[in-house]
């Protein structure tokens, strides 16, 4: 059960990483001027969406 | 393409490193802790407990072993002292005891009560083999990860502060040129957009955030000083994160309190919901910058020491060189990518977290013109 909570807090990760990178990526292509202020922004969310992946992670090796 | 070469020399020492070490700690079956059974582990389990090892704390911060046929296991350690309260019982007053681990010889010998759980590396009772009958106050090996990058820490910014000194007015040079940049960047980036004219007060809360995270992220790779997952360790992100909680929580203005206890314009009713839920917010925005460290680094120790333990798995159920050999090709890519990536997370989470806590600050010392 613990891998299949550590699978799951991943792939929901992964999906909301992955948008964040495509539209940063696309902001980006479409202004590139503002590439420094769209990778701090990206960053931030980024390290926002992880840290729920890393919770469920810690509540999955918790809950034995 | 020198450049290049260097990264990827300094790359393969690492993980070269890493499949050293598990390598002495694997080779032979390692028993249960419960020495009673004599149950012989799985390769599988052997690589697991090995990896919770690691990640663990210990008393001795174990290098490598050097096995020979015929002759007995050398082991290559740094030795730490051990600082050891124990408990006052009915019959017995409380006694500290202050030695080197060298005394255990390796978890051979007791000492004073006491000895080294061979496997953990952690001191345990010698009598009942549990460590709920002493206090542990030792110089373990997270601490002397810690110590060791304060020390280095305290040299660099010194030999800065004095150049900066000596050299008013001038290119900066040496050391303190490869610092400026990092040290701009983190005011640029961080101090001056969420801070505002303020930022000076809190530079150094976030400059020592940084540069300490980074620095105990960084001592965390390198090969051969056993590769301490000191700043994966929840005590040491609980600590910083408590800091920021308090200069956030201090230096929060009257405006940060009334959103936490009464967000303007919202009904009422809302309040009875919203607040709790602001209050709860206090705790959880450090909590989370706690977690966000401590499973980061955790997490990367994990996956370097599961890609190694690979080669042990493969070539326990192949047969055996054939399959090491196939599971060493299949996982030493892996590696260094997981190492380069490693590397990459260090910087990432040390700025992760100083951003952070800029962004808490600022939010709580922010202005507002309504």
């Amino acid at each position: 059960m613990n891998a299949i909570g550590i699978g799951l807090a991943a792939i929901t990760a992964g999906i909301g990483i992955g948008l964040i990178g495509s539209y940063a990526v696309q902001a980006i292509a479409r202004q590139p001027e503002a590439t420094n202020d769209i990778r701090g922004a990206m960053i931030l969310t980024a390290a926002l969406v992880e840290g729920v992946a890393i919770i469920g992670m810690i509540l999955s090796f918790l809950a034995k | 393409m020198t450049r290049h070469l260097h990264i990827l020399f300094l790359l393969i020492t690492l993980s070269f490193s890493y499949a050293l070490k598990a390598n002495s700690e694997l080779q032979n079956p390692v028993h249960s802790d419960s020495a009673a059974t004599h149950e012989e582990l799985s390769v599988t389990d052997r690589v697991v407990e090995h990896i919770m090892n690691h990640v663990a704390d210990a008393n001795v911060n174990h290098l490598g072993t050097i096995k020979e046929e015929g002759k007995e296991d050398h082991h290559i350690t740094i030795e730490l002292p051990c600082i050891l309260y124990r408990k006052a019982t009915e019959n017995q007053a409380g006694k500290w005891s202050f030695f080197m681990s060298s005394k255990f010889h390796h978890g051979h010998e007791a000492y004073e009560g006491y000895k080294l759980d061979e496997h953990t590396g952690r001191v345990v009772d010698a009598n009942t083999g549990t460590r709920d009958t002493f206090y542990d106050l030792s110089i373990t090996k997270n601490v002397f990860n810690m110590l060791l990058g304060f020390i280095i820490l305290s040299i660099i910014f010194f030999t800065i502060k004095s150049a900066y000194v000596k050299r008013q007015g001038q290119a900066p040079k040496g050391i303190q040129a490869f610092f400026e940049p990092i040290i701009v960047f983190l005011i640029d980036d961080i101090a001056k957009p969420n801070l505002g004219d303020k930022y000076e007060k809190y530079l150094p809360y976030l400059l020592c955030v940084f540069f300490f995270i980074l620095i105990n992220n960084l001592l965390g790779l390198v090969p051969f000083l056993g590769s301490i997952n000191s700043s994966g360790n929840i005590s040491f992100t609980m600590v910083l994160a408590t800091c920021s909680l308090l200069l956030i929580n201090i230096s929060g203005n009257k405006h940060y309190w009334q959103h936490i206890f009464a967000m303007p314009g919202v009904p009422k009713w809302a309040l009875a919901i919203l607040t709790p839920v602001e209050i709860m917010g206090v705790i959880l925005k450090p909590a989370v910058l706690m977690l966000r460290l401590f499973g980061n680094i955790t997490g990367g120790h994990i996956t370097v020491l599961a890609v190694v333990g690979l080669i042990f798995i493969m070539g326990e159920y192949a047969t055996k060189m054939s399959g090491a050999t196939a599971g060493t090709l299949i996982s030493f890519p892996i590696l260094l990518f997981v190492n380069a990536i490693e590397l990459f997370v260090a910087f990432l989470q040390a700025y992760i977290f100083t951003l952070l806590t800029g962004i808490f600050i600022g939010a709580a010392i922010e202005e507002h013109h309504h």
